[in-house]
């Protein structure tokens, strides 16, 4: 029996597909995001609109809130790590967690270096603003990619920029002949067999979901019809005035993202969406997507 | 030419309609009670369970489902398909369709850190099958109707009742389709 190959790494991602990741704080934050059908919960210290409020530096959460959600829901659990912060990812992976999150929405660690993933047994998933970003995070090891967007804004804005720059930039990778990869491997930063993969398979070699400012039912379906693979909504859920509702409104309209009927039937009556930021306002410091390297 | 349709509610649809547009059949995506009836055998694909579940709930699918398996739609589930094929689940409170006659212990092998890869001897099968088993249930138990065609360990993780198959293993992982033919053969 072989364990923590790549095939298992990034087939779970693979089950998570069309489906919607919440961030949790507390077990029972967990149990209303399995109840209203999360294929995941992603533990973190705080969400990511109080993590912009408070300031400070944002760890690791605590193992026994890591623990307590576990043993309150059957789904996979995630949890988030500081950018280069390779004990606190050993530390997730003897928790047993499913999946852990190398963030920027976590203070970062390093300034220079992200986690050598491929020394872990648990899969990773990663953020990235773009193919090149995504394509070096790949390179260490992750088994998942996710777009930045700009994390805690409830404006989606960030997401669709950071998906359209991926498939623009594979778009143009897949139309290029043999002698102009390496190039493109040079321009973007990527390692170029990936590059050479990307050109052939015209795709991400592993999924990509979307992130980073996602609130509302439609905000899921935009990003499911700009073909990310499915979602994950950090304070979207549990900033807004009505959780229950909007994490089941956000499931259905993740799965049926192409029926603006359903779409519309679940966004009715949901109450207030979190707090949205313009992220104009937002000075270079508080931009978190601009974490990473 | 045979439709098989895939459950396409969450999960690794995609992977599934890859495998059998590679075998030659039509494929289709099944959403909605009415695309059921189009197709000559459905795929419930790996996924997470309890949302397929709830999903197929709330949006009318359910019974209409358990029914076309009643009245003979060839099916075959895996892994989250398995479970939901299932009869009962130890220590789960979730939508089960109740048409394999078998109890299913969920996330059997672990966590994600003890998803692993592993041939399995199928039978009907000369080689080997690779099994990818991510947090994969096993059978716990199994009816009278039942038949273990493979085992992990001595935990069954591929069964047969009539037309339904269920492994706890991705076939559309691997690009093997000799589980899937096995579907196909049912129709």
């Amino acid at each position: 029996m072989d364990t923590g190959t790549e095939r298992v790494k990034r087939g779970l991602a693979e089950m998570l597909k069309g489906g919607v990741i919440m961030d949790v704080v507390t077990a029972d934050e967990a149990r209303i995001a399995a109840e209203a059908g999360a294929v995941a919960v992603m533990a973190l210290e705080r969400v990511p609109s109080d993590i912009r409020k408070d300031g400070g530096v944002a760890r690791m959460t605590d193992p026994i809130r890591i623990e307590e959600i576990q043993a309150a829901v059957s789904i996979p659990v995630m949890a988030k790590c500081r950018i280069g912060h390779v004990a606190e990812a050993a530390i997730l992976q003897a928790l047993n967690v499913d999946y852990i999150d190398e963030s920027e929405v976590l203070t970062p660690a390093d300034d220079e270096h992200h986690v050598d993933k491929w020394a872990f047994t648990t899969p990773f998933v990663c953020g990235a603003r773009n193919l090149g970003e995504a394509l070096r995070r790949i390179g260490e090891g992750a088994a998942m990619i996710r777009t930045k967007g700009e994390a805690g804004t409830g404006n989606v804005v960030e997401a669709v920029r950071h998906m359209r720059a991926v498939t623009d930039e594979i778009r143009a990778i897949a139309s290029m002949d043999e002698a102009q990869l390496m190039s493109a491997a040079r321009d973007h930063g990527a390692p170029y067999d990936l590059v050479r993969e990307v050109a052939s398979t015209g795709k991400l070699p592993v999924v990509n979901f979307a992130a980073g400012g996602i609130a509302t039912p439609a905000d899921a379906a935009l990003m499911m019809s700009l073909g990310v693979d499915g979602v994950f909504v950090g304070s979207g859920i549990f900033k807004s005035s009505s959780p229950e509702a909007y994490a089941a409104a956000i499931v259905e309209a993740t799965t049926f993202w192409n029926e603006p009927e359903v779409v519309a039937k679940v966004s009715r009556g949901l109450g207030e969406a979190m707090p949205g930021i313009e992220i104009e306002t937002l000075s270079d410091s508080e931009r978190l997507a601009s974490r990473g390297w | 030419m045979k439709s098989v349709g895939v459950l396409a509610l969450q999960g690794d649809v995609r992977e599934h309609l890859n495998l059998l547009d590679s075998l030659g059949v039509a494929t289709a995506e099944v959403k909605k009670p009415q695309q059921l009836e189009l197709v000559d055998a459905l795929v419930i694909p790996g996924g997470e369970s309890t949302t397929i579940g709830k999903m197929a709930v709330r949006f009318g699918l359910f019974e209409p489902l358990r029914l076309a398996i009643e009245a003979g739609l060839p099916v075959y589930g895996t892994c989250a398909g398995m479970i939901l094929l299932s009869g009962t689940v130890i220590d789960a409170d979730q939508p089960l369709l109740g048409s394999l006659d078998v109890l299913v212990r969920r996330n059997a092998f672990g966590r994600q850190n003890e998803s692993f890869e592993a041939g399995v001897d199928v039978e009907g099968l000369s080689d080997p099958f690779p099994g990818v088993f991510i947090r994969a249930p096993w059978v716990e138990k199994v009816g009278a109707e039942v038949e273990v065609l493979g085992s992990v360990d001595d935990h069954p993780v591929m069964v047969r009742q009539g037309r339904i198959l269920a492994t706890s293993f991705h076939p559309e992982l691997t690009g093997d389709g000799r589980i899937h033919q096995m579907l196909l053969d049912l129709i």
